[in-house]
């Protein structure tokens, strides 16, 4: 342990300001990237589906219509 | 050999390249979230302060991981380019876009703590120092890819467009760097760069290796998994997709 | 343009009647057949270009008012203004090269005869090359020949002048090259220009750097033969790849 105290830690011997601003921003911006990578593979899975599921709805609405026109 | 290619011909297809890199990608991911986690934790609280800068010297372990990946990850942006253009695989072309902009991301923080570590140890916050300038080049080149692939309206020709400007970025790249060293050089360094020092201790660089190890295993992970969100946005119309997306509602 | 002798030829090989000598009228490539495509290029562009005066001086005239802004803006103090001339003069020359860039393939695209020279059984790399020399021809020496004159403007040391147009010279066929890359991959793009000019600058400093340094050292007495025996080596290189990377990115502009 390279520091006395938790205080300590956090102080950096008083170049605290540097360390953590670079630290925050190199956290913030791989965090960043790992939430927007599953954000963006949820909203296309999403989109798939929905697609999906109106393809095999109008695929059977219009078997139900034309059912109906042949008994007409 | 014939082994060795059939893995290679099957990784070229979409469909298993999804399926390969489902089973590979979570070991990456655990892999740099232990390394980066144990790197931070050592190369924060453990590794001693430097002699003459202190504790602000603690901005190498994300400084220097940064820094190594922004330039690998354009060359390998031109590997991927350069197997698109020559075999038509897609799948790298896919690779090659989502590189883009993670490696224009890791050159954004290099040079941001390499900016920012530059108060404490010149006393600006911006030096033209060799290595942040030839950063801040790479960058350009990063953004000019980007907005090159953008500007097509066809996908085809951006992602051949964005192929061509990758390898001739990555033929420049070495010569960008000698000649920035040369012109910092013949310009009289101010004091001494930032990451060249005299031979660092065990305690001081084992954690920097952990963090470069976990850099790149992040970047694997992170690239893997985009890749094949983009495989779902170009092949929405393949039977497989479309099997895949009924299976899960 | 020599579209059609490789197009005329076909059909004629066979349709046409043999001559009194025994060889097919039409038939047969005309000997030389590169050299000869390549000359016809050349001599092309140049009149073609020769025709747009304008397109030809306005890099000059851009070089020459960049160089009138900065005693403006900075100071009038010749002391001041020569230590900064030699990268002055190197900048604005590049600035003004990379002006006329956007115009190297634009008309022949708008007009379609860049697609002639797609199919074209030349290696489009040479035609291409054949493009860029003309425009080096017509935009970096007329600036390498000016820069001397400026020079004087901005009190730059004496001794350095013959460098500074020697320097020019060979830095502006690098940046003409690598230009031209650019200039291919933007060509079918309908607002290129400020794209251009990001893809392209960045590639352009090492040329910059060794440009600039070779006046510089000329000023100190050094001697500037090592920067431009650097200047010659990027070059060459520019040579040796940049036309293969413009045929390739002119294939793409055009099919895409």
């Amino acid at each position: 342990m390279a520091f006395d105290s938790f205080q300590d830690f956090l102080a950096m011997g008083g170049h605290a300001p540097y360390v953590w601003a670079s630290w925050g921003v190199t956290g913030a911006l791989l965090v960043g990237i790992v939430l927007h990578a599953r954000a963006e593979r949820r909203q296309l899975l999403r989109r798939l589906q929905r697609h999906e599921r109106r393809r095999t709805t109008t695929d059977q609405t219009s078997h139900q219509t034309g059912g109906q026109r042949h008994e007409a | 050999m014939g082994k060795i290619w059939s893995f290679i011909h099957k990784l070229g297809s979409p469909k298993w390249f999804y399926a390969i890199s489902a089973r590979l990608m979570p070991w990456f991911w655990l892999a740099a979230a232990v390394l980066i986690l144990v790197g931070s934790v050592w190369g924060l609280a453990f590794a001693p302060a430097d002699y003459q800068q202190g504790n602000s010297f603690r901005i190498i372990y994300v400084h220097v991981p940064a820094a190594f990946l922004a330039q690998s990850i354009f060359v390998s942006m031109a590997v991927a380019g350069l197997i698109f253009m020559v075999w038509k695989i897609k799948v790298a072309d896919m690779a090659a876009a989502v590189m883009a902009p993670l490696g224009a991301a890791m050159t954004f923080i290099s040079l941001f703590s390499g900016a920012v570590w530059g108060v404490p140890t010149w006393g600006t916050w911006w030096m033209w120092d060799a290595r942040l300038t030839s950063m801040l080049i790479l960058l350009f080149l990063y953004l000019g890819v980007i907005a090159l692939r953008g500007a097509f309206s066809s996908r085809d020709s951006g992602s051949r467009a964005a192929s061509v400007l990758a390898m001739v970025g990555v033929i420049n790249i070495p010569i960008i760097k000698y000649s920035v060293d040369w012109w910092y050089t013949l310009h009289q360094p101010a004091t001494f760069s930032v990451t060249s020092r005299p031979a660092m201790p065990l305690e001081m660089w084992a954690p920097l290796l952990i963090m470069v190890l976990g850099f790149y295993c992040f970047f694997i992970a992170a690239t893997l998994m985009r890749t094949r969100s983009e495989i779902l946005r170009r092949e929405a119309n393949k039977r497989w997709v479309r099997e895949l997306a009924g299976g899960l509602s | 343009m020599f579209a059609w002798v490789g197009e005329d030829r076909m059909p004629s090989a066979d349709a046409r009647p043999i001559d009194n000598d025994g060889r097919k009228t039409g038939g047969g490539e005309p000997g030389g057949g590169l050299v000869v495509a390549v000359w016809a290029t050349l001599k092309r562009d140049l009149t073609l270009l020769m025709r747009r005066r304008s397109e030809v001086l306005n890099p000059l005239v851009f070089f020459a008012l960049v160089i009138t802004l900065f005693p403006i803006g900075i100071s009038p103090d010749p002391e001041l203004l020569a230590t900064i001339a030699p990268g002055l003069l190197w900048v604005a020359a590049l600035l003004a090269a990379l002006l006329s860039l956007d115009s190297l393939f634009r008309s022949d695209y708008e007009d379609g005869s860049l697609e002639q020279l797609l199919l074209t059984p030349q290696p489009l790399a040479m035609l291409g090359l054949a493009k860029v020399a003309v425009h080096w021809l017509l935009t970096g020496l007329p600036l390498a020949l000016m820069a001397p004159v400026l020079g004087i403007m901005l009190a730059l040391p004496a001794g350095s002048y013959l460098v500074l147009a020697f320097s020019l010279a060979l830095g502006t066929a690098s940046l003409s090259l690598i230009g031209a890359i650019g200039a291919a991959l933007t060509v079918g793009l309908s607002r290129g220009g400020v794209l251009l000019s990001l893809l392209v600058l960045p590639l352009y400093i090492p040329v910059l750097i060794f440009g600039a340094g070779a006046v510089q050292a000329a000023i100190m007495g050094d001697g500037a033969s090592a920067h431009l025996a650097i200047l010659g080596a990027l070059l060459a290189l520019s040579l040796m790849l940049a036309p293969w990377a413009v045929a390739a990115s002119l294939r793409i502009s055009i099919n895409g």
